[in-house]
């Protein structure tokens, strides 16, 4: 698809350490974190280091019709990177400069490759963080964030990825260069374009600055974890709390499932009993921190909690959130496949969504551990399974089918933070309807028409449709 | 069980990996090239499509697998225990299997088998490095005169004139010995680093320890094990085996990270033989970094006798990530009168030496290092310890190449210095 002489016109452009060929070098740029995602190897790998750069291969890209595919950390867990058409794979990280700090407008300017905690260990002298903290923190770089709009453990007090974005430059289709948004707190100049290419996967444009929002550090932590023998109390505890008017920064959830195979992996002390473990931080000023705590353990004690445990010092704290951390890695030694599902409801509706999850698993005899960012009702239903074993494979598509429908049906969406990728393109009529799904396609068109930015994700494009009929 | 070159293990060990990408935080290969073929989730894929014909043994497909330090920082923060060395070390078995080795790699193996004919061989070369090498002006080193495969910048240090094992007697009597100890010098101690071990003989003497250095004593076996020579290192390991075991000590010390690591756990891995295997556990629960003997099982003698240096401290890869101990060097500094220690920014980081990768890869190598460096620069000490004499090879070059006044020690030597500054002042 690639041929010889776009390869050489790619090496004149980015000297030939920037453009790789060979079936060794191609075959790691194949996948991603997500686990069942279909692989595909692209024929070239670049890497290039400036805007200018960019602009030039797409233009070539847009010439040739060839598939460009934007390729930040590859941590992304729906598929987002994966080059299904052939094609370019375009890795960010040689862009990876922290161009601007303005600690006057709070504001930082990055090249996309820059990791998410390189940015907040620069600011940290400062006094400062970027909030928006997906496990990959120490791994994901700045555009892979933006463009999954990425969330984290800290969303429900602190928001996710678009609340901090205030502007982006961005290489367009065609190989036009746009800056939209800027360093200013209010703008309502024309359409939020800005918003518009957070969360586009890469099928948009291909992101090449980003200005984000800084605010101040939180000065004081305290982490707790409540143990509850039903279900129904931990959910009570968790809407009684926002209800008295604490917003915690994080407020976690592990289901039994969950709570047996992390202590069996780790033996952090969990209660194996508990039908569901709450982990709670509050964080500000200290004094409000410490009157939160105790609104929160009082309401705990209220809903009859089980055990309450509260963080004496950082190791403590650290230790309780390793807990957390392991939630995921347990869950995937259980079997050799691991299926992140990212259904969320509203937070109310928590209860019923575990509920439900638990029937799923039982109807379709799996096992299913849920965790998840229970504050902002982001669940993330995690199957365990082997993807060699047809027959199991085929009860956990139509399980996943189920869970979608259930979020769905509690009001709630497909995905609240992995993005729709490759994983669940095919779902998304489910939630949008054909003339919402219609309405995508059409600004896929107007922006893209020929198909050619990361081609196969979210949706199957207009442009790429007509390509494949050429 | 594990066995380095059993291709099951090694495809189980690549089953465990779920492609999350944490390993991309702490590869110092991957942070210097930014490509997926440096970290352990490419190397890992590369190996898998390696196992199963996707991909062909080619030239370059063996220069990936050798582009990685086995330092093991991505297999502690592994959230699924993926044990790349592993993986890594048995596909570069396999590829050995499979191509043979390099003739040149099997000359040198093949003498390390036999250490007297490598006392033999390096003495040779001591005499006659001022052929190949030209001193360094300032520096207890050499820069090679004309190319011997290795990077001209690179400045190691020179041979020494005899190898320490034959300098010391086999057996040091001390009146009335609270302990006996048997010390493993490992190559680099005794071919390069003689101060290393005379320091740590004269500290264990100091403390009224009996210690004994087997003469017949082999390599460890790390190198040859790094380029798949699993044979050679089966066999060097039994054989140290068996000569530690035949000795009547409390305990087997060490002052090389790397030895160490070996020892204590690596032996246990790459031996199949059931017998062989209980041996090396036995052997290796018995094996203690020389800074964790003086600490948890000596209880050294404070020194009294001042060192007014300010130092900062390298945590060896194979210290930290293979055998876990950190805290006991900093004790042995903290103890010395005078000395001031100043931690650097991320002690652990890998100093980029990873045996021969550096000689391989000097270049990337030394970018490695040059990020160390810096974390030194910004301690303001005087004095790089570290506990490795692999480590300290690296870190003295970087420091040249690099530009920094500092020189490089093991914590023993400093030790051995308060102890001696000490009985100066008594005179
Ligand atoms: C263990 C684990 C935990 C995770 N936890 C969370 C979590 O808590 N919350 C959360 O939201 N996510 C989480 N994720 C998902 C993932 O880390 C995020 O989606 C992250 O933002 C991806 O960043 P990346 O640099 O790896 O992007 P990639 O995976 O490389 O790319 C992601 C998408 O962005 C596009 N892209 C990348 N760079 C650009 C660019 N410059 N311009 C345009 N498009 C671009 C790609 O084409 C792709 O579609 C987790 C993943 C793992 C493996
Ligand atoms: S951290 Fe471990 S599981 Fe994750 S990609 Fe790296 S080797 Fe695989
Ligand atoms: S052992 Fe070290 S160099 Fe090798 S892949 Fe792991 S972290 Fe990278």
């Amino acid at each position: 698809m690639v041929s010889p002489n776009i390869i050489s016109e790619l090496r004149a452009q980015l000297g030939k350490d920037n453009v790789l060929t060979s079936p060794e070098e191609l075959i790691v740029y194949s996948y991603d974190a997500s686990a069942a995602a279909p692989k595909g190897r692209p024929d070239v790998v670049i890497t290039p280091s400036t805007r200018d750069q960019v602009a030039c291969i797409v233009k070539l890209c847009a010439k040739y019709n060839v598939p460009i595919y934007p390729r930040g950390s590859g941590t992304n867990l729906s598929g987002g990177t994966i080059p299904l058409k052939g094609g370019i794979v375009m890795s960010t990280l040689n862009m990876n400069k922290i161009i601007d700090l303005d600690y006057e407008n709070l504001t930082a300017t990055l090249q996309p490759g820059v990791i998410i905690q390189t940015l907040n260990d620069a600011v940290a002298a400062a006094g400062l963080i970027y909030p928006p903290d997906p496990g990959t923190v120490s791994t994901a770089t700045m555009g892979g964030a933006v463009a999954e709009c990425a969330g984290g453990l800290r969303g429900l007090k602190y928001g996710v990825t678009k609340h901090y974005v205030m502007g982006l430059e961005v290489v367009l289709a065609n190989g036009e260069v746009i800056r939209v948004g800027g360093k200013t707190v209010k703008n309502v100049t024309g359409y939020d374009l800005t918003q518009l290419f957070t969360g586009s996967e890469g099928t948009l444009g291909i992101i090449t600055e980003i200005i984000v929002k800084l605010i101040p550090a939180p000065e004081h932590h305290i982490s707790m974890m409540a143990a509850f023998n039903d279900l129904d109390r931990a959910a009570r505890t968790i809407s009684d709390i926002i209800k008295n008017r604490v917003i915690p920064a994080t407020l976690e959830i592990m289901d039994n499932t969950t709570i047996r195979t992390v202590e069996e992996f780790k033996k952090v002390g969990l209660p194996v009993e508990a039908e569901a473990v709450l982990l709670i931080e509050v964080d500000g000023i200290k004094e409000v921190v410490e009157r939160e705590a105790r609104v929160v353990m009082d309401i705990c004690r209220a809903n009859e909690v089980d055990k309450i445990t509260v963080a004496k010092d950082d190791q403590e704290r650290f230790r309780l959130w390793e807990a957390r951390r392991a939630a995921l890695p347990a869950l995937s030694r259980v079997k050799p496949t691991t299926i992140l599902e990212d259904a969320t409801v509203p937070r109310s509706r928590i209860p019923d969504m575990i509920r439900a999850i638990r029937k799923i698993a039982e109807k379709y005899d799996l096992v299913i551990g849920t965790f998840g960012h229970a504050g902002d009702g982001n669940l993330h239903p995690t199957i365990v399974t082997d993807a060699s074993d047809k027959e199991e494979m085929a009860r956990v598509e139509r399980a996943v089918n189920e869970i979608f429908e259930a979020a769905l049906g509690l009001g709630g969406t497909l995905s609240g933070e992995h993005g729709i990728g490759t994983a669940k393109a095919k779902f998304l009529e489910k939630e949008f309807g054909s003339e919402g799904l219609a309405v995508m396609k059409r600004i896929k068109d107007a922006l893209d028409p020929n198909g050619i930015l990361n081609p196969g994700k979210i949706f199957v494009s207009l442009g790429e449709s007509k390509n494949a009929d050429d | 069980m594990q066995m380095i070159d059993s291709l099951a293990e090694v495809r189980a060990e690549i089953g465990k990996c779920m492609k999350c990408g944490n390993c991309q935080s702490v590869c110092p290969i991957y942070q210097e090239t930014r490509h997926e073929t440096g970290v352990a989730r490419g190397k890992i894929t590369l190996v898998e499509a390696f196992l199963s014909g996707e991909l062909a043994l080619t030239e370059k497909l063996e220069n990936l697998l050798s582009l990685c330090l086995v330092c093991k920082s991505c297999v502690i923060n592994c959230p699924c225990g993926v044990k790349l060395d592993k993986i890594v070390l048995g596909a570069r078995a396999e590829i050995a299997k499979r191509k043979g080795l390099p003739l040149i790699k099997k000359a040198i193996f093949g003498t390390m088998k036999r250490p007297r004919y490598m006392d033999f061989g390096l003495k040779l070369g001591s005499r006659f490095q001022g052929l190949v090498f030209r001193r360094h002006e300032d520096r207890e080193a050499n820069y090679p005169r004309f190319s011997i495969g290795m990077s001209l910048r690179r400045i190691i240090p020179p041979l020494a004139v005899l190898p320490f094992r034959q300098v010391v007697p086999e057996r040091l009597v001390v009146q009335k010995p609270r302990l006996k100890v048997a010390f493993f010098t490992g190559c680099a101690i005794n071919y390069l680093y003689p101060d290393i071990g005379i320091s740590t003989v004269n500290v264990l003497t100091r403390n009224n320890i009996e210690v004994i250095i087997p003469k017949a004593q082999h390599c460890c076996g790390t190198p040859v094990l790094a380029h798949g020579d699993v044979s050679t290192a089966r066999q060097m390991a039994v054989s140290n085996l068996i000569i530690l075991k035949s000795l009547e000590v409390d305990a087997i010390v060490t002052s090389c990270a790397s030895c160490g690591g070996a020892l204590k756990h690596e032996y246990g891995e790459l031996l199949s033989d059931r017998s062989q295997k209980k041996l090396a556990l036995e052997i290796g629960a018995r094996v203690y970094d020389i800074n964790e003997f003086l600490t948890e099982v000596a209880g050294f003698e404070k020194p009294k006798g001042d060192v007014p240096l300010r130092v900062t401290y390298h945590d060896p890869c194979h210290m930290v990530k293979v055998q876990q101990v950190t805290e006991p060097p900093r004790q042995v500094l903290r103890s010395i009168p005078g000395l001031e220690f100043v931690e650097m920014a991320k002690p652990d980081r890998c100093c980029g030496n990873g045996g021969s990768f550096s000689l391989q890869y000097y270049d990337l190598s030394m970018d490695i290092t040059g990020k160390k460096m810096n974390d030194i620069k910004n301690t303001g000490t005087d004095l790089i310890v570290t506990s490795c004499p692999g480590c300290r090879m690296q870190l003295e070059d970087g420091a040249n190449r690099y530009g920094l006044p500092h020189r490089v020690v093991h914590t023993v030597q400093l030790l051995d210095q308060a102890y001696r500054n000490h009985k100066q002042t008594d005179k």
